[in-house]
């Protein structure tokens, strides 16, 4: 078997962009890859992290931006004010930075009613002011009705990195475990339940979270980090192989190590998702040297955000291509490739 | 443990798996019909766990893989039309016509929706009474209810802007077509369960006695895939050629009475023309007479269109069992994901894509 080859990274091969260019996986690579990377290449965009480390008179800053567009606003377990703070404070977290100011761009569309708008600034409030970083900074810009959907939201941010810490996607080790501190794929399952109107027994709630506290506990209880990576667009498997990937090495994941809530995967079985590629807005992937293993879940199960920590695999030895293979249930063995754009729902 | 669990569960599997090894005496080639349990046994890693000499075959029950081209091409050329929301499954829109796709159209501007349920499509033609909102409609008979029911209220409240453009396959035509065709090698079936679930078990016994071929209604989780195949060895053992329902918890040898009666009234069975497989005689389903109103192939004059399949796709050949996705030539290279050439690359349940995902690099 596999006597084939692929000649990766393709051409992009669309001469228009389609939706799937943002949806995390192949095409997007592609996008970035082919169009975006060679433009602005440089030593500092090439450490391919969730957020940039640049140092200025001797101190290391973490710097990174994202924008935020979701349907609807309003989800359970968060909006798209919060989801604008974590997911950006969790960017610089996964530096290991201390978050420090954010600034915030809002591009509404008209018609938004301005007590969601309130509303949504106030949320974004109170999730900095609790991880205890400002909003500085920002811009306003309105589109026409029918241009937007209800709000968009961008937001950068700036952090300390302390020293003499260095978590980057090239301190991956063999041997390395791997970690995560929750359980996968609720933010985007409960996304897409609220949009479409699909009603469970039991709510699914966004795991949307901070996550730059849970970091800087474990930088303070001295456990040895190696990389961090946010699980959001593209999951857990889109996120890990591109790190197996660039740094070449094959990650082994074990399929029933994997956690995974029941209402989750009963909703991904029903529409035909996998939950290993939904989004997650409040998890990451931790890389530790395999005998801090305990001691790094220890940290992590003291903190709110960590109880449901556990170790879901191993970085093995290096392979020419970079591969994450995952043990099924069953016991064999098979590997996590990314997906083309998004998981499109199946017809039955 | 919850029921799920229970039919993913590790012990349970290798069980199975050391049973079917225990009966078989020789090689059996036997055919998954649904697309839905090769995904399962590829991603799984289920045909790994089998003695040597079983080849599971992957066969033709892929909605999205055998809709014909032409289909596709209508799709595109209603969608194109001014005031037209098009809605469909999510598997369809990624699906190459002739030229593009649906995704690649809507990048365009045109109006196309993923819905997850056709009678969302309705509540679209409701909120937009001054468009055309046309569902494209496929699958096997486990969709076809959900389609019917649409179809059904929207002339039961006299909904003017709305149609389906329906390209419906039933699985009994098809299994006979491929146990008539000389090249045939499929000793023994493992039938399709949620299409079981709707028609029931009895369509398949005059085949199983004509054709001499076990035929295992099964699942779709390891452990029920496994239980099929141990049923349907046993037979083959045993020279048994029966039709079983190895997938009792869900499948009532009636089937589902209601959604049959909802087809007979909306449907009419057809001849159709199968993508990679050709012309099957009574193997598609088309909205009635009583529901010509509802055909966007009548309300769009689509009818003319010159369709060209890829010369290299193999698709035929592989929805026959004849080629494993991996031994096509143009498998991973010419023919990706994100470059097609036919629809088994693009379905979630197509054998290509099943490949693709989960056994390339398997030892790269």
């Amino acid at each position: 078997m596999a006597d084939f080859e692929l000649n990766c990274p393709l051409p992009l091969q669309y001469d228009r962009i389609v939706m799937a260019h943002g949806g995390g996986g192949r095409l997007m690579q592609q996008l970035l890859d082919t169009l975006v990377r060679p433009v602005f290449r440089n030593p500092v965009l090439d450490q391919n992290h969730d957020s940039a480390v640049v140092e200025i008179n001797g101190t290391k800053l973490a710097f990174t931006t994202d924008s935020y567009v979701v349907k609807p606003l309003f989800f359970p377990g968060g909006d798209i004010g919060k989801l604008a703070v974590c997911g950006t404070l969790n960017d610089l977290a996964m530096s290991a930075a201390k978050p420090l100011y954010l600034t915030c761009s809002l591009i509404i569309e008209e018609g938004l009613p301005a007590a969601d708008l309130q509303r949504i600034l106030q949320s974004m409030q109170q999730t900095a002011s609790e991880a205890g970083v400002l909003i500085v900074t920002g811009d306003t810009k309105t589109v026409d009705r029918g241009k937007g959907d209800g709000l968009y939201i961008n937001t950068a941010g700036i952090g300390i990195v302390g020293e003499p810490v260095n978590v980057r996607p090239s301190a991956i080790r063999p041997g390395d475990s791997i970690i995560v501190n929750g359980d996968l794929a609720r933010h985007g399952i409960a996304v897409m339940l609220e949009r479409e109107g699909m009603n469970f027994e039991h709510r699914i709630e966004s795991d949307c979270a901070d996550l730059s506290g849970l970091v800087q506990e474990l930088l303070q209880a001295g456990i040895e980090i190696h990389c961090l990576r946010d699980l959001t667009r593209g999951g857990l498997a889109s996120a890990l192989i591109e790190l197996a990937s660039a740094g070449r090495y094959e990650f082994e994941l074990s399929e029933s190590a994997l956690p995974v809530r029941e209402d989750v995967r009963a909703a991904c079985d029903i529409l035909g998702f996998d939950p290993l590629y939904i989004a997650n807005e409040g998890c990451f992937a931790l890389f530790v040297p395999e005998l801090q293993t305990e001691a790094a879940l220890a940290v992590l199960r003291r903190h709110p955000l960590g109880q449901q920590s556990c170790r879901i695999g191993q970085v093995k030895s290096a392979c020419s291509q970079g591969r994450v293979t995952l043990q099924t249930l069953i016991g064999v063995n098979r590997i996590l490739d990314l997906f083309s754009g998004e998981q499109l729902p199946r017809i039955c | 443990m919850n029921m799920q669990q229970a039919f993913r569960d590790p012990a349970a599997a290798k069980q199975l798996a050391a049973a079917i090894a225990a009966i078989t005496t020789r090689p059996w080639n036997i055919m998954e019909v649904c697309g839905g349990q090769t995904h399962s046994i590829i991603k799984y890693g289920i045909d790994q766990l089998l003695p040597e000499g079983v080849n599971l075959i992957h066969g033709p029950g892929c909605p999205v893989c055998v809709t014909p081209l032409e289909y596709i091409d209508k799709a595109l050329a209603i969608a194109a039309l001014p005031g037209v929301i098009l809605c469909s499954f999510g598997d369809m829109l990624r699906v190459p016509g002739s030229q593009e796709d649906l995704l690649g159209l809507k990048a365009q501007g045109a109006d196309v929706r993923i819905v997850y349920s056709p009678t969302d499509a309705l509540e679209i033609a409701r909120k937009h009474p001054d468009q055309e909102v046309v569902f494209f409609g496929v699958g096997f008979e486990t969709t076809a209810p959900t389609i019917g029911l649409a179809a059904y209220q929207a002339k039961q409240s006299r909904l003017k802007n709305f149609s389906l453009l329906v390209c419906h396959v039933r699985v009994p035509p098809v299994i006979e077509a491929l146990l008539d065709s000389s090249d045939n090698r499929v000793q023994g079936f493992l039938g399709a369960g949620h299409v079981c679930t709707i028609m029931g078990c009895g369509e398949y016994v005059p085949l199983a006695g004509r054709y001499r071929v076990p035929i295992v209604i099964t699942g779709f989780e390891p452990v029920d895939v496994l239980h099929g195949l141990y049923a349907c060895i046993k037979q083959l053992e045993e020279g048994r050629f029966e039709v079983e329902n190895a997938y009792r918890r869900v499948v009532r040898e009636q089937g589902n009475p209601a959604a049959q009666q909802l087809l007979r009234q909306v449907f009419e069975v057809v001849d159709r023309n199968w993508r990679g497989l050709g012309m099957i005689r009574h193997g598609g389903l088309a909205l009635n007479d009583d529901y010509r109103d509802f055909n966007a192939e009548l309300r769009f004059s689509v009818d003319a269109i010159d369709t060209q399949e890829p010369v290299a796709c193999r698709s035929g050949d592989v929805l026959k069992g004849l080629l494993k996705p991996s031994q096509c030539p143009e498998f991973g290279t010419r023919c990706t994901p994100e470059k097609p050439l036919g629809a088994t690359m693009v379905s979630s349940e197509g054998a290509c894509a099943a490949y693709y995902r989960y056994r390339r690099l398997q030892h790269g």
